[in-house]
């Protein structure tokens, strides 16, 4: 992202009325938006401290039109009362939880590492597979990008049956590990090819090996695009249902999982299911919104020439 | 594995690395090649005969054979370096995350295949059964499968009004304003929640029937009975509204880096030759920004064709299946009757409905792109 000024060009003023009308329609837009935006992430965030009258009147503004209470955390057990006390539910949310993360961060990790191996080797060598050529094998890798999961999942849940992997976050590593190598290679191969030959070769002639040469020298210097590939790997892998829901029961449950089982099961509780909401979303939306540069990064690889 | 050459910026001493390598080096790596090839089949066959009771000797699960193919690209690696030296080490760049693929992908997809093929209830004891096309048979007189596949159609080209409202956006934040960064991050923000979170915190709690703030407002606006998710066309336009709102920042932000990249003398110059700003959008901006459009489009399509998290949780393919998309109806044909060879046949056809779609939808998009520039 280049940074603009604010500054106004000569052009772009054509008379004062139809400037101010402009400048009240595009801020306009961009508050209306942001209201679309953030609306349904405020409300969640409301409701977790909301009472049962509270939700039915519709009640928006804490302190003003409602009193807020801790109701919402304190039956998820993360409440500042409860949290030292035992919570069967606090200790099943913490499980989910660190399936999330375990699978999430373990299949993003496995994902950039043989996905920028991958890109590395296709952007500087020329390899001959059978009568597969680079152009082929990148091909394969990017296409597996509109295999939707539905395809997979069934033969999946058939075969993990019969290598023991039904249920285990191994399982899902793999699976989203595969989910997240195309646009890995794709991020990848982008950043490689922003790097100039020369460094390499310069490298290898102070007696680097090929593979001396990327650690120390190619490594550093891609390392942003790999914290974006790694972002975006984790966006989609922590946010996945698909594959979780089919493939997981009791073990290896993530939290989309239990955030879809909970609507299911008991009736809507307004107020804990908002809290567990909020749980859900809160950690990528810290990280997205602290490295929001290298999401946006990740996401623009490739497509601007 | 054919032969290796390097790239046009000749690397030094290649071409003779190959002829250094020491002949007990090779016949090192040879063995070891031989004896993982021979370690991974002995494992395959004996599962095989233990799975088929001709034998007695043999593992409770496949896994074994896992970490025998595990073991086997290993040596198939270690064979590489030992053998072809320099050029070995450069295929070891492209080995793991290809052998990687074609285990966790042609090997099930193959599978897949086969399983369409049979009648095999998870549930029951009875195991599978080999039907040949019954399943396709029974497809083609599905009607919700029919309907699914309609829907898909639906869902796709509402595509098309999303990347209009992400254009607007991209062009908003294109504008001259102040705390660009600030409205960045929060029209990026949909795109980081989970959409099952999205389903509840939208679906199920903003648009909910009796205090819904969403069916307030309705209420407020003269719509008397704001039920979204009960007519079945008003529920379709419901889920691609959520679908929507978690997409829209993708486009949004290709297409916003797209007209950052746009030099900005061009739309000087049409400024200064009398455009107004109309014209200028239609003839310089847009036909500029066609091929960032046409990426950001295809690639939104792609993960369109794959929607299903939303759909499940919300309504659960309602009212009577007329939201399903074809993964939903899959998951919960699996759910329900746990028939894996129907569900299997149904995702096959739509895999080859989808490889024939998409493969038409790239020509169509690089012809188009070429024709207006």
């Amino acid at each position: 992202m280049s940074v603009q000024t604010t500054e106004y060009t000569v052009s772009d003023i054509r008379s004062p009325a139809a400037f101010l009308a402009s400048r009240v329609f595009i801020y306009g837009a961009l508050v209306f938006w942001s209201f679309i935006c953030l609306f349904p992430i405020y409300w969640t965030i409301t409701t977790s401290f909301k009472s049962a009258v509270d939700v039915t009147q519709g009640h928006l503004i804490p302190f003003v039109d409602f009193r807020p209470d801790w109701k919402g955390w304190r039956s998820l057990g993360l409440s500042p009362d409860s949290i030292f006390q035992t919570s069967t539910v606090r200790d099943e949310f913490l499980k989910r939880f660190m399936n999330s993360v375990i699978t999430s961060v373990g299949a993003s990790s496995l994902a950039i590492i043989i996905g920028s191996l991958a890109a590395y080797g296709l952007t500087r060598y020329r390899y001959k597979f059978a009568w597969f050529k680079n152009e082929d094998i990148s091909f394969f890798f990017l296409s597996q990008l509109i295999l939707p999961p539905v395809v997979l999942a069934l033969p999946f849940l058939v075969l993990y049956r019969e290598v023991a992997l039904l249920d285990t976050r191994i399982g899902l590593v793999l699976l989203y590990t595969l989910m997240v190598l195309p646009i890995v290679i794709w991020i990848m191969r982008d950043q490689f090819n922003s790097i100039p030959v020369e460094l390499e070769e310069a490298a290898l002639v102070d007696g680097l090996s090929i593979w001396g040469a990327f650690f120390r020298i190619v490594m550093p210097i891609a390392l942003p695009g790999m914290v974006a590939a790694f972002i975006l790997a984790m966006v989609l892998c922590w946010n996945e249902y698909f594959f979780a829901a089919l493939l997981t029961s009791t073990d290896a449950k993530t939290i989309p999982v239990m955030v879809a089982s909970q609507t299911g099961s008991q009736g809507i509780n307004w107020w804990s299911m908002a809290a567990l909401a909020t749980a859900a979303i809160a950690p990528l939306a810290i990280i997205g919104i602290a490295l929001e540069r290298y999401l946006i990064m990740g996401m623009t690889a490739g497509s601007v020439k | 594995m054919a032969e290796q050459t390097s790239t046009a910026n000749a690397w030094p001493a290649n071409s003779a690395a190959t002829d250094l390598i020491p002949p007990g080096r090779k016949r090192l790596g040879w063995a070891l090649m031989i004896a993982a090839t021979l370690v991974l089949l002995a494992t395959i066959v004996m599962q095989i005969l233990y799975k088929t009771e001709v034998d007695t000797i043999g593992f409770y699960t496949w896994r074994p054979v896992v970490y025998a193919y595990v073991l086997w690209g290993v040596a198939l690696g270690a064979w590489q370096v030992l053998t072809r030296g320099e050029d070995g080490q450069r295929a070891l760049f492209l080995l793991p995350a290809l052998l990687f693929t074609v285990a966790m992908v042609i090997f099930p997809t193959l599978f897949g295949f086969y399983i369409a093929l049979t009648d095999w209830n998870l549930s029951s004891f009875a195991g599978r059964r080999f039907n040949g096309l019954d399943n396709f048979w029974q497809m083609l007189a599905d009607p919700y499968y029919r309907n699914a596949l309609f829907n898909m159609v639906l869902y796709v080209l509402a595509v098309l009004v999303e990347y209009v409202i992400a254009f607007g956006l991209a062009l908003l934040l294109n504008a001259q304003i102040r705390a660009r960064k600030f409205f960045r991050v929060v029209f990026l923000l949909p795109l980081m929640l989970s959409p099952v979170a999205v389903s509840w915190m939208v679906g199920k709690s903003l648009m909910e029937y009796r205090f819904g703030p969403a069916s307030t407002l309705a209420r407020h606006l003269g719509w008397d009975n704001p039920a979204f998710f009960s007519d079945p066309i008003i529920a379709r336009i419901s889920i691609m509204v959520l679908d929507a709102w978690t997409f829209i920042p993708f486009m949004m932000i290709m297409l916003l880096a797209g007209l950052q990249a746009m030099s900005r003398e061009v739309i000087e110059a049409a400024r200064v030759d009398g455009a107004t700003t109309w014209q200028t959008f239609w003839q310089v901006t847009f036909p500029l920004m066609l091929p960032v459009s046409v990426t950001a489009v295809i690639l939104r399509i792609i993960f369109k064709l794959k929607l299903a998290d939303i759909i499940i949780t919300v309504t659960s393919g309602g009212p009577g299946g007329a939201t399903d998309s074809v993964s939903s109806f899959i998951y919960r044909e699996y759910r329900d009757r746990s028939n894996v060879g129907y569900g299997t046949m149904l995702a096959m056809v739509y895999l080859i409905i989808i490889v024939v779609f998409v493969t038409w939808l790239l020509k169509l998009a690089s012809r188009f792109v070429r024709n207006v520039n």
